[in-house]
């Protein structure tokens, strides 16, 4: 499909690649020969090959040109060996058709185009043709590269034009110091000598790989064009689909990189083939790394560069940029908008540095994010990618001096979601001082007190890229996604989740609770502390209001009320993540496991034993009237015991009160009977004895 | 003979078995109310610090269950006080239960309920409560109510897997009904009508302290008992029950004893009632 696309993107005329060329030639040459024999058999021509070889037959034969005295011998019995063997002279040579002997000597050109018409337009167009059309001397015609009358089939190793020659070939004006090199302007130099160096060639020239690429190959073998040629196959626009004739799925293989699609749309966009791998010097290590580099830092190594626009600091530690991740991906490959021909490259930046060119997926998932919606619509509060992973100085997530490295993660999301700053302020739901709730949670305390760095983090849950609202569907953190999300790390409670009552797969009851309901969301403690098994009471009473309450009229319910753990709780005998309906045989508190379950605590627990209402109210008379009658009727007893014992006391109290008052009364006539008892007691004596 | 002479004089009601029995009874008394309530009352602070102070839920168990072992053994022990006097007196049992001295309720005590209604609405005089009066035997025969109540559900709830052998699961929730709620009579009852009949009532205001010297001051028997005293007089009794008053020190560590028995009650009946009017849920 890649390459159906490519190729429909090519013009076919303007570079046919060499099985093409060769296809078009054998097709043309058959055309030909089919006339040639019609021709023969209805007019016997006076100008028949032999006629020519009659003369030309002749070593000794010689003929001027342009005032030279040139040979003109043609070995006939060369000549029908050759390609063009059984094609008559004037075929080729078509000005001296219906000529008298002897002929002309000041020959026109031979023709070729009178079988290869498609190649002699190609060649016309093309650099070389051009040249011949301003009369420089120098350029090649086909007799240049193809020879005359000595001409092999391409596939003939002794042809001129056979793979394994065409460096050769081509040397011939393209080496160092040849005529063309020195007097025309040519930007490449060592051509010849780079190429043999290069993959290509030694694959070449060295390995006698036929398909290894020869010149032609990337530059065509008629259709040759300048670089800055919108037609030209080393176009920038068009490299890349020259390359990938030979190297196919480069783009699936070069590393994640460049989409294919991108690659071809947007080919301005992004490094071509040649940006990296030198044209010539081919080779798996591309191209001087930094080399250009060095020339972006000769301006951005001065700290007081600032930008002319907004007066922003141009300025780039060199330093980070050895140090970070990026540190052999060139400054152009991120600056993409750079134009090489520009003086000051950098000139023609207008976008800001698009991390997702190469971080395709990972610049999906942001768009798709809270963060990346609000950055589309230019929200200032909205983190880019450089706001978390900073822009020179990017450091692999598994370098714990980085950002994004796990115990580095929840300083960085606090930079906004901190309570105060810029993401808190504007968040609307129940979640409060997020980031110290996390700090004391234990993934928090995993994270930064055991330094678990496998510890769920912020984006162990709500994703690194993909942050969501809890509302949206599509969020990690959304009621339908949370198992999943915590299953994550947490397989195995996952699993058992969604075989109980609670999950969705088995119930259909609305507001299921889901991980977070039951743990929190940022305070989640461990499961096995005290402060986690007492609260968890209460957050099963959140959903079962009333069979809550009525288990803290029990036993068990007042123990734990107290505060202490080592009695049955809801998950005790109802199980924590695999709760299933007590109908379920597999509940633990079915008719087959329930005592099993009692027995967990109460070793000698018998079937009777179960019997006992571990929700028991005495407020129910239709459900538990034996309790709704032991209750009324202790309350009877009571209240009839202290009515009439507080009656009793209330009439005694005043009774009392005076009582007390009457013995004082007599305790102080007693003292007045003492002290007449002590004065006056002769006198009684003396009545007495009256 | 002059009344001030003989204020120092004092009255031996109680034996030191006694005594003692009731000083055990009021120590293991009060724990299992405190480590009761605690469990009870579990959705008030109060019951929380407090089931913290005795050490966590599982040593106010403990401490539940030795002070209910404590006042059982108090029990059995007055049982056999009982039979040893029966025998040391050659009394019968029908002597014993319907003698003049007995525990139990008599026709004496029923005259005396009415006399003191009537003496209470000032329609007469107070009656002459004799050796024991009709409130006290109510709490003495509450004791032995409240010892067969409370002492057989606490020791099904104690043994629950081993009782439910024979009886179903759901009688260990009746069981925890009534031993609960018999418990907060008990408690509810001694800390405010028996405290209020034996150490609040004005003219014992704050406490009476005759239950741990187990003597009064001759001058007060004559008032408070005046049938008894009459019968010691006419038996030419009394001259055996007249004692010495203890030094000041033994009495002021019998008070603080007192007060912190009295105090611990005054806290736990405020506690029932707050815990029942206004934290009940």
């Amino acid at each position: 499909m890649l390459k159906k696309n490519l190729s429909s993107k090519l013009d076919d005329k303007q570079f046919l690649s060499d099985s093409q060329v060769v296809h078009s030639t054998i097709m043309n040459n058959l055309t030909l020969l089919i006339f040639f024999f019609l021709l023969l058999s209805t007019k016997i021509s006076a100008q028949e090959n032999s006629d020519c070889f009659g003369c030309h037959d002749d070593k000794t034969l010689t003929g001027t040109k342009n005032g030279k005295t040139i040979s003109v011998y043609v070995s006939e019995k060369k000549f029908t060996q050759f390609v063009h063997g059984a094609v008559p002279c004037i075929g080729c040579h078509v000005d001296l058709k219906g000529s008298e002997f002897p002929h002309n000597e000041d020959l026109k050109p031979a023709q070729c185009a009178g079988c290869h018409k498609q190649e002699q337009e190609l060649h016309a167009k093309s650099l070389h043709g051009k040249a011949i059309a301003r009369g420089d001397n120098l350029a090649p015609r086909c007799k240049t590269c193809h020879g005359n009358h000595d001409i092999l089939p391409v596939k003939d190793p002794k042809s001129a034009v056979y793979p394994m020659k065409i460096p050769f070939l081509c040397g011939r004006c393209h080496e160092e110091g040849t005529k063309v090199q020195t007097q025309r302007t040519i930007h490449q130099d060592h051509i010849l000598e780079n190429f043999s160096e290069s993959i290509h060639g030694e694959g070449l020239l060295k390995k006698g790989l036929v398909v290894a690429p020869n010149c032609a190959s990337c530059h065509t073998p008629h259709s040759i064009l300048p670089h800055t040629d919108p037609a030209s196959s080393i176009a920038r626009k068009n490299i890349a689909a020259t390359c990938t004739k030979c190297h196919v799925m480069i783009e699936a293989v070069h590393r994640k990189i460049i989409k294919g699609e991108l690659w071809e749309k947007q080919a301005h966009m992004l490094p071509a083939c040649v940006d990296c791998h030198q044209p010539h010097k081919v080779r798996k290590v591309f191209y001087e790394l930094g080399m250009a580099n060095k020339d972006c830092m000769s301006c951005h190594q001065v700290e007081s560069l600032k930008s002319s626009q907004d007066g922003r600091s141009l300025y780039v530690d060199i330093n980070d940029y050895n140090q970070s991740i990026h540190n052999k991906i060139a400054c152009s490959q991120c600056h993409s908008d750079v134009n090489a021909s520009e003086i000051r490259p950098c000139k023609t930046i207008t976008k800001k540095v698009d991390c997702a060119s190469c971080h395709a997926n990972v610049g999906d998932e942001y768009k798709q994010s809270t963060h990346g919606t609000l950055a589309a619509k230019n929200d200032q509060n909205a983190p880019s990618c450089s706001e978390c992973h900073g822009t020179h100085k990017i450091l692999s997530k598994k370098n714990p001096k980085s950002r994004t490295f796990p115990t580095n993660i929840p300083s960085l999301c606090a930079t906004c979601h901190r309570e105060g700053e810029q993401a808190a302020v504007r968040y609307k739901g129940t979640e409060h001082e997020i980031i110290e709730s996390y700090t004391e949670s234990i993934h928090g305390k995993g994270l930064m007190k055991s330094g678990l760095t496998v510890t769920a983090t912020c984006t162990g849950c709500h994703t690194a890229h993909r942050e969501l609202p809890h509302n949206n569907p599509n969020s990690s953190i959304n009621p339908q996604n949370v198992a999943s999300t915590c299953g994550n790390c947490h397989h195995g409670i996952q699993e058992k989740f969604e075989k109980s009552i609670h999950s969705a797969k088995i119930s259909n009851a609305k507001n299921l609770p889901s991980c977070n309901d039951c743990h929190s969301a940022h305070k989640i403690k461990r499961a096995d502390s005290e402060g986690f098994k007492l609260h968890i009471m209460d957050q099963c009473g959140r959903c079962h209001e009333e069979i809550a309450k009525t288990y803290f009229d029990t036993y068990h319910g007042k123990v734990s009320q107290l505060g202490y753990t080592k009695t049955a709780k809801c998950y005790d005998c109802h199980g924590s993540h695999d709760i299933l309906p007590v109908s379920n045989p597999e509940s633990h508190l079915s008719r087959k496991n329930v005592l099993k379950t009692c027995q967990k605590c109460h070793e000698g627990a018998t079937r009777k034993f179960a019997g006992y209402f571990t929700h028991a109210t005495h407020h129910d008379p239709q459900k538990y009237p034996v309790l709704f009658w032991t209750f009324w009727g202790m309350t009877g007893l009571l209240v009839g015991t202290f009515l009439m014992a507080g009656i009793h006391t209330l009439l005694w109290l005043p009774r009392s009160l005076k009582w007390k008052r009457e013995l004082a009364q007599r305790v102080k006539e007693n003292e007045k009977l003492k002290d007449e008892i002590n004065e006056p007691e002769n006198r009684k004596e003396d009545e007495l004895d009256a | 003979m002059s009344l001030m002479h003989k204020e120092e004089e004092q009255v031996l009601r109680f034996s030191r078995l006694n005594r003692g029995l009731h000083i055990l009874m009021i120590v293991s008394f009060i724990s299992l109310s405190l480590t009761g309530m605690s469990l009870k009352f579990s959705y008030t602070s109060w019951a929380v610090a407090l089931s913290h102070f005795f050490g966590g839920f599982e040593a106010a168990g403990s401490i539940h269950r030795f002070a209910a072992s404590v006042m059982v053994l108090v029990f059995i022990t007055h049982i056999v006080d009982v039979i040893r006097l029966k025998k040391k007196e050659g009394s019968s049992w029908k002597g014993l239960i319907l003698g003049k001295d007995s525990m139990l309720f008599n026709k004496k005590d029923l005259q005396d309920f009415i006399g003191s209604l009537k003496w209470f609405l000032g329609k007469g005089e107070r009656p002459q409560y004799g050796r024991w009066t009709y409130w006290e035997k109510f709490d003495y025969v509450a004791v032995f109510w409240g010892v067969f109540v409370i002492g057989s559900t606490g020791f099904t709830l104690w043994f629950p897997e081993f009782f439910t052998r024979f009886i179903p699961g759901w009688a260990i929730n009746v069981a925890t009904i009534i031993h609960s709620d018999e418990a907060l009579l008990a408690t509810g009852f001694i800390f405010t009508v028996h405290f209020f009949n034996t150490h609040l009532r004005p003219e014992k205001f704050p406490m009476d302290i005759v239950i741990f010297t187990g003597r009064m001051p001759l001058e007060e028997f004559k008032i408070d008992r005046p049938q008894e005293y009459r019968e010691l007089v006419e038996s030419g009794e009394l001259e055996n029950y007249l004692v010495e008053s203890y030094p000041p020190i033994v009495i002021r560590g019998i008070k603080a004893f007192g007060w912190t028995a009295l105090s611990l009650g005054f806290f736990i009946v405020i506690w029932i009632i707050y815990a029942m009017i206004f934290a009940y849920r």
